[in-house]
């Protein structure tokens, strides 16, 4: 039995060397028409594949037990930490004060760190509405980042509107763009619909990219105004820890309002929605109009967003708003668990915070989460929180008499 | 007496495939009509043009919802039919599996409840009554049903019989005048579909419904339905009561027939 | 009309296309038979071009002659991207058999960036001069100037594979047994085909064409890079849509459609909005006709 394993392990070892041979083990210049031979690389990835092909096969045979034991027995649901209301509001009031207290304590560095975090836990509430409720693959979601930012960033350069009014407007302009885009593709669903919002996203990059006249093209548009705080001068720092609040209170508001939505009579029909199409419209449901508001609610807070992203880096460029920005969205929706709110805080903090502060694994950062993605999907589809239904309490007293 | 229910010459086409070929059903207040015919006769496609998932090739439908005269229903998006009065089962069960029992059934209340994005958020005193009366309406309907004891279960993990009785009680929180389902007792052992007929006469004079039933179990058919309308080939063969229905020789020849031989 | 232009533009639109349909086979042979859209099959067309580089420089300071650098680096490029492919589908897709759509979907677009990510990491995330390793043929001096040779071999050469797909799935065992699959995978395995095969096979070919596509488009434009993958595989995918997905001789067909449009499109409209025309066509064709060209609609069952 060990045996087997070992020869098994063995086997993918060889062929993983066999297989990243070219790659991991030769770098050539074919300026200099030398050659760079890394035999060590090639080492790592012996051993490396040695234990993880074990650790591999393990993980399936357990995923394969597990579904057998769902399967059979109509599966008691566990009681999980997270399903408490007093740990979640312990929990959420405790990271509130830390939150709270935090820009005093720690460096502008630190700051930025925070807030580039919270803007992503937004696009991730944002985006979650969209694949996680209603699931609708959305690949395109930077695109309405986008839109955000450079509706503040236009406003403010050739009309100086200040933050404060195009604010609101970034996030009315997101959805009117994602209802817009809703209305082609309502046809649509699955890999398609991911295609075209990818296709869609890919446009709307490439035309701010050579659309030089108004959106200054590849080198974007730079001194953008910093919100305005009534008419206070304000230092670098100061502003910082503005913005900081600012960004704060937008993800609390993201957050209490998309999980509000989620067990309402319109948050039901978005679940619905992604259960059964079918079935949800012979509900009384229309689907049109469902999935209109989908797209509506999940783009709007990334219109939100953008407009502040815009507005703390003072510049932007068509280089922040690629495919591969959108995939960090969804990964992070991936990983905390698709539906489940909480889950983006914690995805965003793996995906955003834990490479900040551990830089030696930074160079690491996008090869992990794409792994993780992987890996997620095999064995643990419901990612880190996952999404569960809303418990209620009814009280009834024959079904205590009845002793169940 | 009044007609819920009047399909009037309907035919079906897919590509060059005839499904419906001149099908006219009457139903009228109160009844319960069963549709039966052999497999691929046409009665889930009858189904889906009656409900406006499909779009009938010729032909119209019309429906009297309560209180108003018949409205042509054929062209209409199947959510306004449902909103209207008619209310379905499927036969491949076609639950919300990953939203509880409960939910289930709060899902149908949609079209008889009001509360939008703005009173999601803001949850005003109305939004909250409205909230607070889906959850009691449905637990009403679950526990008519006897499902209530799994109300906070994933729909998924209720026992096959039960998910179909599920179905029957997220159909009901449509508050339909109509009810169709398609092929009820489909996968049930018989102590299961007796209790499955009693239901459906219970629901009927509970609710004041109108049913129209898709089956394949004879004893049920014949035991609950007070008219009979026979289907092969997309085409309709016979119509009457019970015991007329059984004695048509074409029914026997096409349809009881097989049964016998089965 | 500028005649000598319009050919131009036209033989450089045969090129392109002869990739895209080449890189589009791949995509539309997967998704015929497992109904998922392989995200990381551009990155396999990436790590083509990587492989042949390295071997086009390990054979180059050996001094082997330029053509044999050329047929051994694409044919090892062929075998090893061959490889990744039946590899990617063991851990990110086969796993997933029974999950839905969503699931393959993302466990893909995780595959494809973790596989550019990979590169970054073992080779380097720079431009890298690729050397050229396609021979001028005496032949075509007279045209050489608006069709290079390396034009000419890239159209005969995909010309030449994808007849020999075409041959290949009509008349062998294995490609009358992926038709099968293709049709009704329930139904090929009941008759005793193996469809965990026939997959694997699936995407073997589908990579190895790839290889081929991107060692020539490599050499032919001097340049690779880890990104390349993406904007090739997104378009090859627009190819394989506009001939109607799963059709082998649709992706052919959509390929060339494609590398016209875009060559006509640059040439006479504006070279900047290239890109937005390729991805504005996929859109409006999954919009509008879903099932390509020529392809018919389908009814969902209910």
């Amino acid at each position: 039995m060990v045996a087997r394993e070992f020869f098994k392990s063995l086997g993918v070892s060889l062929w993983f060397m066999v297989l990243t041979f070219p790659l991991v083990a030769v770098r050539v210049n074919t300026i200099e028409n030398t050659i760079q031979w890394r035999w060590a690389n090639l080492a790592i990835v012996g051993v490396g594949a040695f234990v993880l092909s074990a650790v591999w096969r393990w993980a399936l045979v357990r995923r394969e037990t597990m579904l057998a034991n769902a399967a059979s027995g109509a599966g008691e649901r566990s009681v999980r930490v997270w399903d408490s209301p007093v740990v979640t509001r312990t929990l959420g009031a405790a990271l509130l004060v830390v939150f709270m207290g935090i820009p005093w304590l720690v460096s502008t560095y630190q700051t930025n760190i925070l807030i580039s975090f919270f803007l992503y836990v937004m696009l991730g509430i944002g985006l979650n509405i969209v694949v996680g409720v209603a699931g609708l693959l959305f690949l395109g979601y930077a695109a309405f980042y986008a839109i955000g930012a450079y509706a503040y960033a236009l406003l403010n350069h050739y009309f100086g509107w200040g933050f404060w009014t195009v604010l609101p407007m970034g996030g009315v302009l997101a959805a009117v763009a994602g209802v817009l885009l809703a209305f082609p593709v309502l046809r649509l669903r699955g890999d398609y619909l991911a295609i075209v919002t990818l296709g869609f996203g890919e446009i709307v990059r490439l035309v701010l990219e050579n659309w030089s006249d108004l959106t200054g093209g590849p080198s974007g548009i730079s001194n953008i105004d910093r919100p305005g705080f009534f008419g206070q001068e304000m230092t670098v720092a100061g502003t910082n820890i503005y913005i900081y609040y600012i960004v704060f209170v937008a993800v609390l508001v993201t957050f209490v309002v998309a999980e509000r939505l989620k067990d309402s009579r319109v948050g039901r029909a978005l679940q619905a929605l992604r259960e059964d199409e079918i079935a949800c419209e012979a509900m009384g449901i229309d689907r049109v109009g469902v999935k209109l508001m989908a797209f509506g609610l999940g783009t709007a807070w990334a219109g939100f967003a953008g407009v502040i992203f815009a507005a703390k880096t003072t510049f932007i460029n068509p280089a922040s708003f690629t495919f591969f920005e959108s995939a960090i969205i969804l990964s992070i929706v991936v990983l905390g668990g698709m539906g489940s709110n909480w889950g983006v805080i914690l995805g965003a903090a793996f995906l955003v915070l834990l490479p900040e502060y551990m830089r030696a694994f930074s160079e690491y950062r996008m090869i992990l989460f794409a792994a993780a993605m992987v890996l997620m999907m095999v064995f643990r589809p419901q990612g880190m929180i996952p999404a569960r239904s809303k418990q209620y309490r009814i009280v009834d007293r024959e079904l205590e008499l009845s002793g169940e | 007496m009044e007609s819920v229910l009047d399909v009037r010459s309907v035919s079906m086409n897919f590509g060059g495939l005839r499904a419906l070929n001149d099908v006219t059903v009457v139903v009228r207040d109160g009844e319960i009509v069963s549709l039966i015919g052999p497999n691929g006769a046409g009665k889930t496609t009858f189904f889906n043009c009656v409900t406006s998932i499909y779009k009938p090739t010729e032909g119209e439908v019309y429906f009297t919802p309560r209180g108003s005269a018949p409205l042509r229903i054929s062209g209409m998006k199947p959510n306004a039919v449902t909103a209207l009065g008619m209310a379905r089962t499927f036969q491949n069960i076609r639950l919300f599996q990953n939203m509880s029992v409960l939910e289930n059934v709060m899902v149908a209340r949609h079209c008889r409840t009001k509360a939008g994005i703005f009173g999601a958020v803001f949850r005003p005193g109305w939004v909250r009554r409205e909230e607070a009366e889906i959850v009691e309406k449905s637990y009403a309907l679950l526990k008519a049903l006897g499902l209530h004891r799994w109300y906070n279960e994933l729909a998924a993990n209720l026992p096959y019989g039960q998910q179909r009785r599920l179905e029957i009680a997220r159909a009901l929180a449509t508050e339909p005048r109509l009810l169709l389902l398609d092929e009820p007792a489909a996968g049930m052992n018989p102590q299961e579909t007796a209790a499955l007929k009693d239901l459906v006469l219970q629901i009927r004079d509970q609710f004041g419904l109108t049913i129209l039933l898709i089956e394949h179990d004879m004893s049920m058919v014949m035991s609950i339905s007070e008219r009979i309308y026979v289907m092969e080939y997309g085409c309709l063969i016979a119509e009457g009561t019970p015991e007329a229905v059984s004695h048509d020789p074409r029914v026997i020849k096409a349809y009881l027939g097989e049964v016998e031989h089965a | 009309m500028d005649v000598q232009y319009f050919f131009e533009l036209f033989l450089s639109g045969l090129t392109r296309g002869s990739i895209y349909a080449l890189i589009a086979i791949g995509y539309t042979m997967v998704y015929g038979i497992i109904e998922l859209i392989n995200f990381a099959h551009g990155e396999i067309y990436m790590i083509g071009a990587f492989t042949g580089l390295i071997v086009a420089g390990i054979l180059g300071t050996m001094g082997f002659p330029l053509p044999a650098i050329l047929v051994l680096a694409v044919l090892v490029s062929m075998i090893y991207c061959a490889g990744y492919g039946y590899t990617i589908e063991k851990i990110a897709y086969k796993p997933l058999r029974q999950a839905g759509r969503l699931s393959p979907l993302i466990s893909a677009i995780g595959m494809s960036l973790f596989l550019q990510n990979y590169v970054i990491l073992v080779q380097t995330s720079d431009f890298v001069p690729f050397p050229s390793l396609i021979p001028e043929f005496a032949f075509l001096e007279p045209i050489a100037h608006i069709f290079a040779s390396s034009d000419f071999l890239i159209v005969v050469v995909s010309a030449v594979l994808m007849a020999g797909l075409t041959l290949f799935i009509k008349y062998t065992k294995m490609g009358k047994a992926m038709r099968a699959t293709a049709q009704n995978r329930k139904m090929a395995m009941l008759l005793g085909i193996d469809a965990d095969r026939v997959i694997s096979v699936t995407f073997i070919i589908g990579s190895a064409l790839a290889a081929v596509g991107g060692v020539l488009i490599a050499s032919h434009v001097g340049m690779v890079n880890f990104a390349i993958g993406f904007l090739a595989g997104i378009k090859a995918f627009t190819a394989a849509v506009l001939g109607g997905i799963g059709s082998l001789p649709g992706a052919m067909l959509g390929g060339l459609f494609l590398g016209l449009s875009e060559s006509f499109g640059a040439g006479y409209i504006s070279s900047d909005y290239e890109d937005v025309f390729a991805f504005s066509l996929l859109v409006i064709f999954l919009i509008f006709r879903p099932s390509g060209i020529m392809g018919k609609a389908k009814v969902e069952k209910v």
